[in-house]
């Protein structure tokens, strides 16, 4: 008796080894790239090109001064931050109504419209705007590049959204009309406000996808509006000599996301899911 | 049209309830936009519909019938379905990037889905550091894919990359990497496994914790093993999740570009020419307009069908 308890606790304890075993393991191939980033950004570039790779150094700040200084990089911080809080307030106008009108109103047609949105590559807008932008005289321009990330904002909303605004009770807002307010005032009034924690789900992931996007600033962004992640590219395409810079750029860029991602998790994970499960 | 279905009960009771102080402000006008009100929620979101879904796809399948270098004093060329004909005709590159994005796509699809449930069922239990633990998780979703592009392309590197590092160590014949055609395929699965696996992971969990714990304990009652109640209690009910999110990643793994330009360009030669790669070269690196819109619609249907066939397979067996 007292010996199969015994068993039965070592198993139990061993299988309890194994599990965080595999955890850490899992974890520690997840995390690796990231770890590798931030970890040679304290390199200089001899010590970074170093075979087999270094793992013992003197740490060095040179490479963000460099980065921080003696580049633009500020500048280009600024459009990115302009162009992803833009095209999260103009998407936002746009999709909480739609989501809004789709869950309320069942406008199925619009639902299969922004779906499509969704699925065709970001290569298809561009070729069409392009030409166009070109003519308006949109290239290079906030507005421009705020109108092309649109395409990854409205969808992204309309999504989330239309699963929150589902789960408002509709004796709420009828409730709401007898009192006599009007059908915009329930959208505005008792609506909007109870599903806030999706809003910060669908502005968090809004956010985070405009400030990663690459393709429509690499085309439709000149030298004006260029954001982090084109102005990052670009150090691997001139300046590779100064892996050092890459490096400590692309942990620059990396950066704001991971906090955000960190702060604000498990609306971070609300998100992606509800994106998913309902897409 | 079912908005209509709410539209009116009511309607007529509110408005005589409505206090003389609340009533709307431009009285006729007011009640009528109030009665109409479900088209004014979604008429911003149909113009942007139409200004970025419904003009291009116009303006491309148009611009298909066209040769045509996109300079402004050159007018397009008309060549019917010239460029059809040259796409399906035997355009070697045009097969060649069908082939690397259904070798891309299909098997790190595949591989993320049985990655992505196994670290799910992994994860499905109490433990201390589960939060952190499923954040530290998600953050290759969430990172810049630029950035982690590049750091993995040097990771990659076959002179002093670290995975060429690990390979040594592990006493594996020397590896190219991205940099030979063999190997740059799967190369870019890994990289993409790595980056995607997570966000499957992530949305089985949400729908293995709905699951109802009562039936396990009757499959334990009656006897069955953990493995078998896995493959026949478990994967029929997560089903429908699992396509789910194996849709998602679908439709995101077709469009994948930002890293397989950083890292490989297409290269070496075409041998990671993925069809998003490949209109891209056509219409900004060579000025194809045409030619690339014509690629554009090919592209649209391959996902479309896609989409179908997975589709098919969450209807199919329900």
């Amino acid at each position: 008796m007292m010996g199969s308890w015994m068993d039965q606790g070592r198993r139990r304890f061993g299988r309890r080894a194994f599990f965080y075993a595999a955890l850490a393991l899992v974890l520690i191939v997840f995390i690796f790239p990231f770890f590798w980033m931030a970890f040679n950004s304290f390199k200089t570039h001899e010590k970074i090109l170093e075979y087999p790779p270094a793992f013992v150094f003197a740490p060095t700040l040179d490479n963000f001064k460099n980065v921080l200084w003696q580049t633009p990089v500020l500048k280009f911080t600024w459009n990115s931050v302009v162009i992803a809080f833009g095209s999260l307030a103009v998407g936002m106008a746009l999709g909480l109504p739609a989501a809004y009108g789709i869950a309320r109103y069942g406008h199925r047609t619009l639902a299969l419209g922004i779906l499509v949105c969704r699925m065709i590559p970001g290569i298809s807008f561009l070729v069409p705007w392009f030409i166009v932008f070109r003519a308006l005289g949109l290239l290079d321009t906030y507005t421009g590049l705020v109108i092309a990330h649109l395409v990854i904002t409205v969808p992204l909303i309309t999504w989330i959204m239309i699963g929150f605004f589902e789960e408002v009770p509709v004796e709420l807002e009828e409730a709401a009309r007898i009192d006599g307010c009007s059908r915009a005032g329930v959208f505005l009034r008792i609506a909007l406000p109870l599903v806030r924690p999706g809003l910060v789900s669908a502005a968090i992931l809004a956010l985070i996808f405009t400030w990663n996007s690459f393709l429509f600033p690499l085309i439709l962004a000149g030298v004006k509006t260029k954001t982090l992640p084109v102005v990052v590219y670009s150090f691997m395409t001139f300046d590779y000599l100064d892996l050092g810079g890459v490096y400590a750029a692309s942990t620059l860029v990396t950066l704001p996301v991971v906090i955000l991602v960190l702060l604000v998790q498990r609306q971070f994970i609300r998100g992606l899911t509800l994106g998913g499960v309902k897409g | 049209m079912a908005h209509n279905g709410s539209g009116n009960d009511g309607e007529k009771g509110a408005a005589a309830r409505r206090m003389p102080g609340e009533a709307p402000a431009a009285g006729g006008l007011g009640l009528w936009v109030d009665r109409h009100i479900s088209w004014f929620f979604v008429l911003p979101a149909v113009f942007f519909l139409a200004a970025v879904l419904a003009f291009p796809i116009v303006y491309t399948a148009g611009l298909s019938l066209f040769r045509w270098s996109g300079a402004a004093a050159t007018p397009p060329v008309w060549v019917g379905l010239g460029n059809f004909a040259d796409v399906f005709a035997g355009d070697p590159g045009f097969r060649n990037s069908l082939f690397v994005t259904a070798y891309f796509t299909g098997v790190s699809l595949l591989v993320e889905v049985a990655l992505g449930v196994g670290l799910a069922q992994l994860l499905n239990r109490e433990f201390v550091g589960k939060g952190i633990a499923r954040t530290l998780l998600i953050l290759p979703v969430a990172g810049t894919p630029v950035a982690l592009a590049l750091v993995w392309r040097h990771m990659y590197n076959p002179s002093n990359g670290i995975f060429t590092w690990f390979a040594e160590i592990l006493r594996l014949p020397p590896q190219r990497w991205l940099a030979d055609s063999i190997s740059v395929i799967p190369s870019l699965i890994l990289f993409d496994v790595w980056q995607w696996t997570p966000l499957i992971m992530l949305i089985t969990l949400a729908g293995l914790v709905s699951l109802p714990a009562d039936i396990y304990e009757a499959a334990q009652i009656d006897g069955a093993s953990p493995w078998q109640s896995f493959w026949r209690i478990t994967l029929p009910l997560v089903r429908p999740t699992i396509v789910a999110a194996a849709m998602l990643r679908f439709m995101d793994s077709v469009k994948t570009f930002d890293q397989i330009y950083v890292t490989t360009q297409g290269g070496p030669g075409i041998a990671s020419q993925t069809l998003n790669l490949y209109v891209f070269d056509q219409a900004f690196q060579y000025l194809h307009f045409g030619y690339a819109s014509a690629l554009l619609i090919v592209l649209f249907f391959v996902i479309l069908a896609g989409n179908v066939m997975l589709a098919s397979i969450r209807r199919g067996r329900e």
